[in-house]
């Protein structure tokens, strides 16, 4: 691994940072000390709150404002970075330590071209000429693998895609070939298969220039991908330490345990069919165009969003829809519950024909089917409280307000918020809405219901818990489900059969075990390879 | 190639916006109390019931109310904007005898404001925590909270009357016969007043913008980027803030066009200003409704050129609308 | 933290609600400190401040009572502003609602017409107006009106744009709700603070309106206003400039304490969404 194990190139000591007056706790890290050496990965993995970044940020000296260090220090090379005047850590950043962040769409100025904002390194640290920047930062961009660097170098940041942005993040970072690179998530906003590319480009640069990686996630599948060691925290606490593998198999203790086994893709799919044979959805041949509006300036376009989609879900089924970003996966589900009206084909909900329905009569039918929403934040209403959000759907459909009222408690307890009908959403935590947002779905009593990544912006511990209520309530009331997201492991988890979408066409469909454990598709061999960390735990179970 | 094609449109489009005022103009005197003849004679020759008729004859007045639109539309389409009874001249002629006055107030007064209240702001929004970035902000609540044309009234008597350093009223020294570089300095100098006053109000909006502009686009993602390069923090501000936060200042600079022009009816009237401003004034005072309809359409009409002008700035600026995406 | 806690944070704000009190008590006794009309001659002409008691304020070019003016002008500006403010909220929240909610060819009709009346420059259009429809209160408010709700109907549509694919309004339409319920009581209890923010405000820029017009002589003849004292004086202003003075201060008092107010109800009405979401 590296030979200079002795002297640390970062080494983190009894470091505390405060965070400001009013916020639900006092200290963001506490206490906290580390070593990252020169040659190596150190992968820092927690839940949100967990405190993880704020430690690189205090060595970056990014903290946001009202954040400090208020203990312990921070030596790089020997040097404690905590003492660092603005104008001594401004010189250390970019030269010898480099970051990159998690948000590729908004990390680069929109209105500078991409060779500028690379050249701009070289000029904040007073290097090289004009032109002598633009080749170097032509020569980067060939070197972090953007197809066509030439064209790339004068391009503006929305011409590109995410993965290509993160990957002009990295060029950014390197450029002075700096000796600690800090990676703060870098990969959680991009695709499955652009994640596994990105990470490759990472681990691969860090063996080339033998730099110290400092990389902190969420997802103990990055862990077993590219770390060498892995620190794990909590409440901004070290919970773990050790070296990756040890820690992988071997986790002493249990917030890692249950981390770790909070991983869906330890699951490997039971064989397990429908009961009944009664086909509830039927889709056939469905096609959904989106046009932009075109003007005398600008040509119309058109994604071809759905393109001739056929399934069936039967009675009491749970059905995945897999995809990444862009496959129309949740155009399929906003179509399948009408919000969207799709162009042609046929949808029909237990024989009635449910896609020419319009209006008022589209209205009546609409209880039949519903949704639970992914951002457990926008899915409430601010304004109204949890027993009324849920007993709006029944009275809108023509049941007493007291009915109504008294359906909302039942349910809620039912998803185990019992006695809390009278609180606002404020008042709970992302995996409690989605609970409310559950309690509502199953209110108006739908033979189907759609769950449009349901879990994805839930911490994993969290997943776990969500996921295991939608299966207990699969049981007790039998629903027929269609499961949307871009996580196959999730979908491995939970459903009875998987459709594996990519630019609005099925690619493969089957029963959740075939997919998984022998995909007969290129594209969905690509996507199961690209799940981080998958050979490793295939290996453990 | 796309600019002509983007100026042609919005050309047409003010075309179509023209024609709308032309319509409103029409209906406004058809809604108006009392005898539409009287009211394009501007109330003067109201009592001389020949001249009424023959008004109404040359106007159509007694036709259809279609033809009477259809008149007055072609009418104006061939420049023709009717007769200002009161003061004996075609409309047209009037207001672009007084045209250029206005332009150059409000020209000035627009890069003055804009330029001040930029400067202004990004200085309040770099001092956002100290006292001077407070001290910015409360004068520029403060004269965005001022009467425009109470600020021209005490300029007037602090400046000309107290301080007797600047010209009162007026274009030109009247009488003083000056040409060339001496005619201009004249103008410079009793421009000084008309403009800064007017463009008081303007700044105080512009530099509010500026400085909530900034401290938004200071939060971004990029500028951690910026940050985590080591950039110095001078040059972030300059090109990676500002640069950002000017976006929807030239946008709101669009928007404000109206009300520049707007507010140079009441600076030229305090001023005595001989711009259309200052005409409208007199068109007011004696009821000259003729002209008020045709000095309204013109300042329509300026003010779709001041957005024009805006809408090809912002497309210069902004490079994912340039290259359409 | 109660709203009124969070309201008085902000120290301009305090500042600008007693501001803005003592000018509605101002309002409110002027008949009964002034029972006579303030249009009425009671001194001599051109009396300068402080000379004569009863004349805190002078008189001017017709002998009439300045302080009397001032106080009586507190009411129509006030009365006039909130009004006004009042018809624009009664256009420009529906037509906004509507072009929001519903989008596509309606957003489109409703947005051009706004668009016309925002190109119109609006204090010309109101000049128009109220001299087309002969001066008075009523014209008055309906002229400011019909040049001041393209903000208000541009900012509920762009909240509603917003608002109206939030999952939250999503799953209301899913469970069958009509769209008139949706607008109502998903939406629009949603848009209240920026309305109410953006409707102070407002009032201010009507007020400020209402005395360009007065000044230009276009003001109600049967009622004093701040603005129609300016403009009078404004030709003595050489011999008397206090004629001009007060009133354009008591103007200007007025708009800022509203500002002041409209900050203060902005910092109360929107905590940072970073507090909601910790």
């Amino acid at each position: 691994m590296t030979d200079n194990h002795t002297t640390p190139l970062l080494s983190l000591r009894h470091l505390s940072i405060s965070l400001p007056k009013g916020a639900d706790r006092a200290l963001a890290v506490e206490d906290v000390s580390y070593d990252v050496y020169r040659g190596e990965i150190l992968c820092v993995v927690g839940e949100s709150g967990s405190g993880k970044s704020m430690a690189a940020n205090a060595v970056m000296g990014l903290l946001p404002k009202g954040v400090r260090a208020s203990g312990g220090e921070a030596l790089f090379d020997g040097q404690d970075l905590l003492k660092l005047s603005e104008k001594q850590h401004r010189t250390l950043r970019g030269l010898r330590i480099g970051m990159i962040f998690q948000e590729p769409m908004t990390a680069l100025n929109p209105l500078m071209r991409v060779g500028d904002q690379i050249a701009e390194v070289f000029e904040a640290h007073g290097r090289l000429n004009g032109r002598e920047r633009q080749k170097k930062a032509l020569a980067l961009l060939t070197e972090v693998g953007i197809p066509q660097p030439d064209k790339a170098i004068r391009a503006y940041p929305f011409q590109l895609s995410g993965g290509q942005r993160q990957r002009v993040m990295i060029a950014m970072a390197l450029a002075l070939e700096p000796e600690l690179l800090i990676a703060d998530e870098p990969t959680t906003a991009l695709d499955v298969t652009t994640q596994a590319q990105i990470l490759e480009l990472i681990r691969d640069l860090q063996r080339r220039r033998g730099m110290a990686v400092m990389f902190i996630t969420h997802d103990f599948g990055v862990v077993a991908e590219v770390a060498n060691r892995v620190c794990v925290m909590r409440h901004g606490q070290i919970v773990e330490l050790g070296k990756a593998q040890e820690v992988l198999k071997h986790p002493r203790h249990d917030y890692t345990r249950a981390l770790i086994e909070a991983i869906p893709s330890n699951v490997i799919p039971e064989a397990r069919g429908a009961e009944t044979d009664t086909a509830l959805l039927e889709v056939v041949g469905l096609n959904k165009v989106f046009r932009s509006k075109g003007g005398l300036f600008k040509a119309a376009r058109e994604v071809h969003a759905l393109q001739d989609v056929s399934f069936s879900l039967v009675k009491g089924e749970t059905i995945g829809i897999v995809g990444e970003s862009g496959s129309g996966k949740s155009t399929l589900g906003r179509c399948v519950v009408r919000l969207e009206r799709p162009d042609s084909g046929t949808l029909k909900l237990s024989g009635t024909d449910f896609m020419n329905l319009q209006g008022e009569a589209l209205r009546r039918e609409r209880h039949r089917v519903q949704m639970i929403f992914q951002d457990p934040y926008a899915s409430l209403n601010p304004r109204h409280r949890v027993g009324y959000a849920i007993a709006q759907g029944p009275m809108a459909s023509g049941i007493s307000k007291a009915q109504a009222f008294a359906k909302a408690k039942e349910l809620l307890a039912l998803v185990g918020l019992g006695g809390t009908d009278d609180r606002y959403p404020h008042e709970f935590s992302g995996g409690q809405r989605q609970r409310i947002g559950i309690a509502r779905a199953l209110a108006m009593e739908p033979e189907l219901i759609v769950a449009d990544e349901a879990v994805s912006a839930l911490d994993v511990s969290i997943q776990a818990q969500i996921l295991e209520l939608l299966e207990e309530l699969k049981q007790k009331l039998s629903l027929s489900l269609l499961f949307i997201t871009h996580d196959l492991r999730v979908a491995a988890q939970i459903c009875d059969r998987i459709i594996v979408m990519q630019h609005g066409r099925i690619v493969e469909q089957g029963s959740a075990r075939e997919v998984f454990l022998a995909p007969q598709e290129a594209y969905t061999r690509e996507l199961l390879d690209a799940i981080p960390g998958r050979d490793q735990e295939l290996a453990n179970a | 190639m796309l600019y002509v094609r983007l100026i042609l449109m919005r050309l047409l489009k003010a075309v179509v916006v023209l024609f709308m005022i032309i319509i409103f103009n029409f209906f406004l005197i058809q809604m108006a109390p009392g005898d539409p003849a009287a009211i394009l004679a501007g109330e003067a020759g109201a009592t001389d019931e020949a001249f009424l008729r023959q008004l109404r004859e040359r106007f159509g007045l007694d036709q259809p109310l279609y033809v009477q639109l259809w008149r007055y539309v072609s009418g104006i389409a061939m420049l023709d904007f009717g007769y200002s009874y009161r003061q004996g001249v075609p409309v047209f002629d009037l207001i672009m005898a007084r045209m250029p006055a206005t332009l150059l107030l409000t020209g000035t007064a627009f890069v003055l404001s804009l330029a001040m209240g930029i400067f202004a702001g990004s200085l309040a929004a770099a001092r956002a925590k100290k006292p001077s970035g407070s001290l910015i902000m409360a004068l520029a609540l403060l004269f965005y909270a001022t009467p425009l044309f109470w600020v021209a009234l005490m300029s007037v008597v602090l400046f000309s009357v107290y301080l007797d350093l600047l010209p009162a009223y007026g274009m030109y020294t009247v009488g003083a016969g000056h040409t060339g570089l001496a005619l201009v300095l004249d103008v410079a100098k009793h421009l000084i007043l008309p403009a800064t006053t007017l463009a008081l109000f303007f700044m105080a909006i512009y530099t509010r913008m500026t400085r909530a502009s900034m401290l938004e686009a200071s939060q971004q993602d990029y500028v951690k980027t910026a940050r985590a390069k080591g950039l110095k923090n001078s040059v972030i501000q300059r090109r990676h803030i500002l640069r950002n936060a000017l976006l929807p200042i030239i946008t709101l600079a669009g928007l404000q066009a109206g009300q520049m022009v707007g507010g140079a009816i009441l600076t030229e009237t305090v001023f005595a200003w001989p711009g259309i401003g200052r005409l409208m004034y007199e068109a007011l005072q004696q009821r000259d409704y003729n002209l008020l309809l045709g000095i309204f359409f013109f300042s329509a009409a300026l003010v779709i050129v001041f957005n024009i002008i805006t809408d090809l700035v912002y497309r210069l600026a902004d490079p994912r609308i340039k290259e359409g995406s | 933290m109660s709203f009124f806690a969070r309201f008085a944070q902000n120290r301009g704000a305090l500042i600008g609600l007693i501001i803005l009190l003592a000018i509605i008590v101002m309002a409110i006794l002027a008949p009964l400190v002034f029972p006579e009309s303030p249009w009425r001659m009671v001194q001599r002409p051109f009396l300068p401040p402080m000379e004569v008691d009863g004349f805190p304020l002078g008189t001017d070019t017709m002998g009439r009572n300045v302080a009397a003016g001032l106080m009586h002008g507190a009411w129509v500006s006030l009365l006039i502003g909130l009004v006004s403010t009042l018809v624009a909220l009664l256009i420009g929240v529906p037509l906004g609602a509507v072009a929001g909610y519903y989008g596509g060819l309606i957003d489109d009709a409703l947005m051009r017409f706004t668009e016309f009346f925002q190109t119109i420059p609006n204090f010309a259009l109101a000049i128009v107006l109220v001299a087309i429809m002969q001066p008075s209160v009523t014209s008055i408010v309906l002229a400011i009106a019909l040049v001041s709700w393209p903000p208000v109907a541009r900012l509920v549509r762009a909240e509603f744009m917003s608002l109206r694919n939030r999952e939250y309004v999503e799953a209301a339409r899913l469970v069958g709700q009509t769209n008139r319920t949706i607008i109502i009581r998903q939406i629009l209890p949603n848009t209240l603070s920026p309305i109410i923010v953006l409707a102070s405000l407002m009032v201010a820029t009507a007020i400020l309106l209402e005395s360009a017009l007065s000044f230009l002589g276009l003001g109600d003849p049967n009622v004093m206003s701040w603005g129609y004292m300016i403009g009078a004086a404004r030709t003595v202003i050489r011999q008397a400039w206090w004629l001009s003075f007060f009133p354009g201060v008591a103007i200007l008092l007025t708009v800022l304490a509203l500002n002041l107010v409209g900050e203060g109800l902005d910092d109360a009405l929107n905590p940072k969404l970073a507090r909601e979401r910790s």
